[in-house]
């Protein structure tokens, strides 16, 4: 088949309060490598009600071209709005790949549009590549908690699409002298054709927690933490470090800790500069969503633990022992 | 109201083993368990029964072993089970499941909200759901913690990465639900004994006449996989040791100190 009519890799630089989202970003620095495969150009895509400082980002994280839809009616995500510009966009300039963000909007409208130009959409990808001889994105992604991993094609139509999750990839080296071309197109949404509105929002409660996806230090607890109550330990290395506190599935399933907190498969996929999982096996459910950050240092009673596997520092020890004398060395250290 | 919630039948994820040289799932010894957010989305919809009345319908797509799911929701309080299974659905991906669940749902009536979970613990995709939304041409909500119906409008508080959506809709339309929206109720055993006699009925291809065929199973899936492979784990990491915490502590922050990474 020949798609020779489908050109370039899109991304798709969501924001929220008009503000670009991290992924979009990080995925700029995976589209161009695609865009390199393919030999044809990267693109951004920015919807909202004041794209300004999207639409800048996107310029300086790489996009050859940007399109931009501006209207008072994308002030927020909604399915059909954002739906209605993304296909009228598709119809017009046929992309050849589409890279969205795995948000709860992203996979929403990733969905709307392989359904509506009846393609297909990987979702949750960790691993991107591109075959130069079909043409076609190799998406890979875990499957099964983890477990498993699958390599997906999309060989029989266009535009291929996939979602990657925030935090998956890093941002790539920002260039401030890059000059993309700006294509601003008028697509209105009538309000009748919008079905959800948001009529109020309430921010999330703020803990004062740097968010696990901010963190470059991250502090996670799972099982052996043994109550709610004994993650203050953890948080007090978190805060020697100015990091933050995770935990993994097991804690939350405990009610220890909201799943806000939670780093694997069915939680947040983290990157930090160091992960310390404290107390942690190690199932791949957990591995899946940390194995990529910078250094993993690993505390643990059972010395056969499988996150030990995973660990570039492993302790054989216990945590309730070796963590408050990590802090009460950083505290020296920071004194002296 | 006429509440559809669609259901899958997963491996229980932390119990996973795959065979190594095949990069397949060793089934066997395995529990079958009813995917945990479409719990929440079973929760969801008994609820709005509770409050609004009406009927709840659970529909699970996969082999006849899914009706253990089925039974599970019975059990739970739905008012009617559906299987939905044919040889012809197999092996399809996110695009053919939520096609041809969108056609069993049609085939099952006019509906005012369709429910399901955020996501399912086996293909983690998040997409069958709103994917059906768009097949029927619904209004979709993801991620919501609860719904209220105001006469035929809707107000939702949907989740999102940064706080929490009020929004307004209108019925008919389909949601998913999360571990967050609500806590699931239990079986009654009256309700448990009931649901092993209870019949569940199938909807298989030939019931679908006006479905389009080319959309469903291995054939009508857009993406197909090219190859599996289990993720490498190989142990380099260095030990840390030392005779009391203390020595540990100072041996590891040296270590990170020296490396530059602190």
């Amino acid at each position: 088949m020949s798609f020779e009519a489908w050109k370039d890799v899109w991304v798709f630089v969501e924001c929220f309060k008009d503000q670009p989202k991290s992924v979009g970003l990080e995925l700029l620095g995976q589209g161009r490598k695609l865009a390199e495969g393919l030999k044809q150009d990267l693109c951004a895509v920015v919807i909202g009600k004041d794209t300004k400082d999207a639409v800048k980002a996107a310029g300086e994280y790489g996009a050859d071209k940007i399109y931009v839809v501006e209207g008072a009616e994308y002030e927020d995500y909604s399915a059909d709005a954002y739906g209605n510009v993304f296909l009228k966009l598709c119809e017009k300039y046929q992309p050849n790949t589409i890279l969205v963000g795995a948000t709860v909007n992203g996979r929403d409208l990733g969905s709307k549009i392989a359904v509506s130009l009846r393609t297909g959409l990987t979702a949750d990808c960790t691993a991107l590549s591109v075959d130069e001889e079909t043409g076609n994105v190799v998406w890979e992604r875990p499957a099964f908690g983890g477990n498993l991993y699958a390599q997906i094609l999309c060989s029989e139509t266009r535009p291929q699409m996939g979602t990657c999750r925030p935090g998956a990839f890093k941002k790539p080296e920002k260039n401030p002298d890059n000059k993309p071309v700006v294509i601003r197109e008028e697509i209105s949404t009538p309000a009748q054709e919008i079905r959800t509105k948001v009529i109020d929002f309430i921010k999330a409660c703020e803990d004062n927690d740097l968010r696990l996806d901010e963190a470059e230090i991250i502090v996670s607890g799972g099982r052996g933490m043994k109550s709610a109550e004994n993650f203050s330990v953890l948080k007090e290395l978190a805060d020697a470090l100015c990091g933050t506190v995770g935990c993994s599935r097991a804690a939350v399933d405990a009610g220890w800790m909201p799943q806000s907190k939670q780093v694997g498969q069915t939680g947040a996929t983290v990157t930090p500069k160091i992960y310390f999982a404290c107390g942690i096996s190690g199932a791949v459910q957990h591995v899946a969503g940390m194995s990529e950050s910078g250094t993993i240092i690993a505390i643990n009673k059972d010395e056969t633990a499988p996150i030990f596997e995973v660990a570039d520092y492993c302790i054989v020890g216990d945590l309730f022992e070796v963590v408050p004398a990590l802090v009460k060395e950083l505290k020296a250290r920071q004194q002296g | 109201m006429n509440i559809v919630v669609c259901i899958k039948q997963v491996p229980d994820t932390t119990e996973i083993k795959i065979d190594p040289v095949k990069n397949t799932l060793i089934r066997t010894g395995v529990p079958s368990i009813m995917n945990p957010f479409d719990k929440n989305a079973l929760e969801t919809g008994l609820s709005l029964k509770d409050r609004y009345g009406g009927k709840v319908t659970v529909i699970s797509m996969g082999p006849p072993q899914a009706k253990a799911v089925l039974r599970e929701a019975l059990s739970m309080g739905a008012d009617e089970a559906y299987l939905v299974t044919d040889r012809a659905f197999g092996g399809s991906d996110t695009y053919a499941t939520s096609y041809i669940l969108s056609q069993a749902i049609k085939k099952l009536g006019d509906f005012d909200v369709i429910l399901g979970g955020k996501q399912a613990i086996d293909g983690d995709t998040g997409q069958t759901a709103p994917s059906i939304a768009e097949h029927l041409g619904a209004a979709r909500l993801t991620y919501i913690l609860d719904l209220e119906a105001d006469g035929d409008k809707v107000i939702a508080r949907r989740q999102v990465e940064e706080g929490i959506e009020v929004i307004e809709a209108r019925f008919p339309i389909l949601c998913t639900a999360t571990k967050e929206s609500n806590k699931p109720r239990y079986a009654t055993i009256k309700r448990k004994i009931a649901s092993l006699k209870a019949e569940i009925p199938e909807i298989t291809l030939a019931d679908l006449p006006d479905a389009d065929v080319s959309k469903m199973g291995l054939k009508g899936s857009p993406t197909k996989v090219k190859a599996t492979f289990t993720p490498k784990r190989t142990a380099c990491g260095v030990t840390i040791e030392g005779n009391t915490p203390g020595e540990i502590a100072n041996a590891l922050i040296g270590k990170l100190a020296d490396g530059k990474i602190l």
